[in-house]
């Protein structure tokens, strides 16, 4: 097993590279190691750079399309793709491809806001329900049971049913339906870390428990909530789509895939780039958000190291 | 005779075994039942007995680390179960403990630099470069290179680990240190170079050592005085010399004549005990070891043998050696 010893990880950066034995005096840390292998898992390669470029796309969507999102050509409706309308236009005569661009946007701010919400409260109550234990954690854990015994997309759809159907609220809702999601795992992660020996030597040593949680627990915890925040991610970024498609997410004229999908759905056979290039989008991005989570669990499991 | 720099009198551990709907307890597993000794200054006092035997909650129990049931830990004039948590956090500066997993008990994701300067961080020894300076001597001292301090736990083998863990409860100069079978997680030439390495600061340092472990051997190289225990109790304590030339106690007797013999000539007679370690949950009456007692008498199955001094400084739990019966 040549290849696992950490001298030949390295990757022999720059001027270092006449000298081996300065290298591996080195220290590598646990994070950076997890990286090596990440690099070294083609598929997740694959998905960082579909994401890196939907993030591009995203953020360059203006430099990209000259067309607007929102305006109608009445004259050239359902048109298919050409060198003027790359992927075509919908039944309003609007730039599919433009819309699709713009629409990486919405699909990203979704899942990054989702994501990092349910992520945040998540780990704020699975901490305190691991942590604290007997009835906090009862309490916690019971009302994580109750919301993960409804199928999330329902779920989902009560909450924008309360709320009112538009894009924020959709993501409110996305956000909620993944909190139990985030905080079981964290809970968890962190019942398993506070038996550590690691962490009796700290307390031993006499650190007060904010330090032990903080310093100790949270860091070790750490590589299952990044995984989850990855695969999370392309879940979210399905369920606004979903929500979307029954028009409780981003109301018109926001181009969001989903709701381009259903609004398409009647000319599926007339027109089918209609409904083609926003599924299409959908699929990637979370095939991507997969493929990088997918890798990140295995560069990130000890049990697959040396 | 030096003073006690530590008595533990009546030290009980208690573990509730819990079921049914609402986690009620059932029952409860009788980890550490009633142990009683002293340690004094300089000392090392070694705690041997079989797996389960309740040796570990003893050490962990004394440290406050497993909350003792009952029973009091005087330690340098101070009964520690009494603190609250600020001063026994406090006091933790003098008593450190040596864990058995090396691989366990290292943080994996904090630098040598930052597991050894942790604690005296937190105890606001030293600015940082005085601290930065403690952990390279520190490491020399448990002889390990000082710019080691720049690595990883995982980048060290099993018994470079194991002197981290040494040097970890060294570096805030504590009286006492709980070893808890700090040698039988490594190999045996490992072994060897740690227990010395033990004995030497133990020397150097003038520290006291309560040191666990199940090797015989390995207790009869390092400690002065030795405690035998059985299913959560002490069953004999005297000096080192004494307890291997003079076993008193059936169930010393049984363990010393398991001590493997270098000479394949030699045959000795072997005292091998029938059946198994009885449940903690459900320790028997009278004396705990009467089960497997070859010197089973009647009243060890009613009444329980009192810990009490035989000869000089030699004690015994065992009916074999009371008053009334000699």
């Amino acid at each position: 097993m040549e290849m696992t010893t950490p001298t030949n990880k390295q990757p022999m950066p720059g001027p270092e590279h006449q000298d081996p034995q300065v290298v591996q005096e080195e220290s590598i840390s646990p994070w950076k190691e997890a990286f090596w292998q990440l690099k070294k898992n083609k598929l997740a390669i694959v998905g960082l750079i579909i994401i890196v470029f939907f993030i591009l796309v995203a953020i360059f969507a203006p430099i990209l399309t000259s067309n607007s999102y929102q305006t109608m050509n009445a004259t050239d409706r359902l048109q298919g793709p050409s060198a003027q309308y790359w992927f075509g236009t919908d039944d309003l005569g609007r730039d599919i491809f433009t819309r699709i661009v713009y629409g990486a946007r919405i699909s990203l701010m979704v899942g990054f806001f989702a994501v990092t919400g349910a992520l945040i409260f998540g780990s704020l109550l699975g901490i305190v329900a691991g942590y604290f234990g007997r009835w906090i954690d009862m309490l916690i854990s019971r009302i994580f049971d109750i919301m993960l015994a409804f199928p999330s997309i329902l779920l989902a759809i009560a909450i924008v049913a309360i709320l009112g159907p538009s894009l924020q609220n959709a993501l409110i809702a996305i956000a909620i339906i993944n909190i139990p999601i985030f905080g079981r795992l964290v809970r968890s992660k962190v019942i398993s870390i506070r038996e550590e020996e690691y962490i009796m030597a700290a307390k031993a040593q006499g650190m007060k428990s904010g330090r032990i949680l903080f310093h100790h627990v949270l860091p070790n915890s750490l590589a299952p909530i990044i995984v989850q925040a990855t695969l999370g991610f392309g879940t979210a970024i399905l369920e606004a789509a979903a929500l979307g498609f029954l028009g409780l997410g981003a109301q018109p004229p926001t181009a969001e895939w989903g709701r381009m999908l259903s609004d398409s759905r009647q000319y599926i056979q007339s027109a089918p780039w209609t409904v083609l290039f926003p599924g299409f989008s959908i699929m990637l991005v979370v095939l991507g958000f997969n493929m990088i989570g997918d890798g990140l669990r295995d560069a990130l499991d000890p049990k697959l190291k040396n | 005779m030096p003073k006690p720099l530590l008595e533990v009198k009546g030290l009980k551990k208690f573990f509730p075994v819990t079921g049914g709907v609402f986690s009620r307890k059932i029952g409860e597993v009788k980890a550490v039942n009633d142990v009683s000794f002293e340690v004094y200054e300089r000392e090392v006092l070694g705690i041997v007995g079989e797996s389960g035997c309740g040796k570990s909650t003893t050490g962990k129990a004394l440290l406050r680390l497993i909350e003792p049931t009952e029973g009091e830990v005087i330690f340098d004039g101070v009964d520690i179960t009494k603190l609250d948590d600020e001063e026994m956090r406090k006091k933790r500066r003098d008593m450190q403990i040596i864990f058995q997993d090396p691989y366990a008990s290292l943080n994996p994701r904090h630098k040598v630099e930052k597991i050894l300067g942790e604690p005296l961080l937190i105890h606001g020894i030293g600015d940082k470069e005085e601290r930065q300076k403690k952990v390279r001597d520190i490491l020399e001292i448990v002889g390990l290179p000082g710019e080691h301090a720049n690595r990883y736990p995982h980048q060290f083998s099993g018994g470079q680990r194991q002197r981290i863990g040494i040097a970890r409860a060294l570096i805030v100069n504590p009286k006492l240190i709980v070893c808890d079978e700090p040698v039988s997680a490594l190999d045996v030439s490992i072994q060897s170079q740690i227990l010395n390495l033990m004995e030497d600061l133990q020397e150097q340092f003038g520290l006291t050592y309560v040191f666990i472990a199940h090797d015989l051997s390995v207790v009869r190289h390092i400690s002065h005085r030795i405690g035998v225990m059985y299913l959560g109790k002490m069953v004999e304590l005297t000096g080192n010399e004494e307890l291997y030339n003079n076993p008193l106690h059936p169930y010393t007797k049984s363990l010393l004549s398991a001590v493997p013999n270098p000479d394949p000539d030699v045959k000795k007679e072997r005292m091998i005990l029938e059946g198994d370690v009885p449940s903690p949950s459900n320790p028997p009456s009278g004396c705990a070891f009467h089960t497997r007692c070859p010197d089973c008498m009647d009243i060890c199955k009613q009444v329980r043998p009192e810990f009490q001094e035989y000869s000089d400084n030699h004690f015994v739990a065992c009916h074999l050696y009371s008053e009334e019966n000699n």
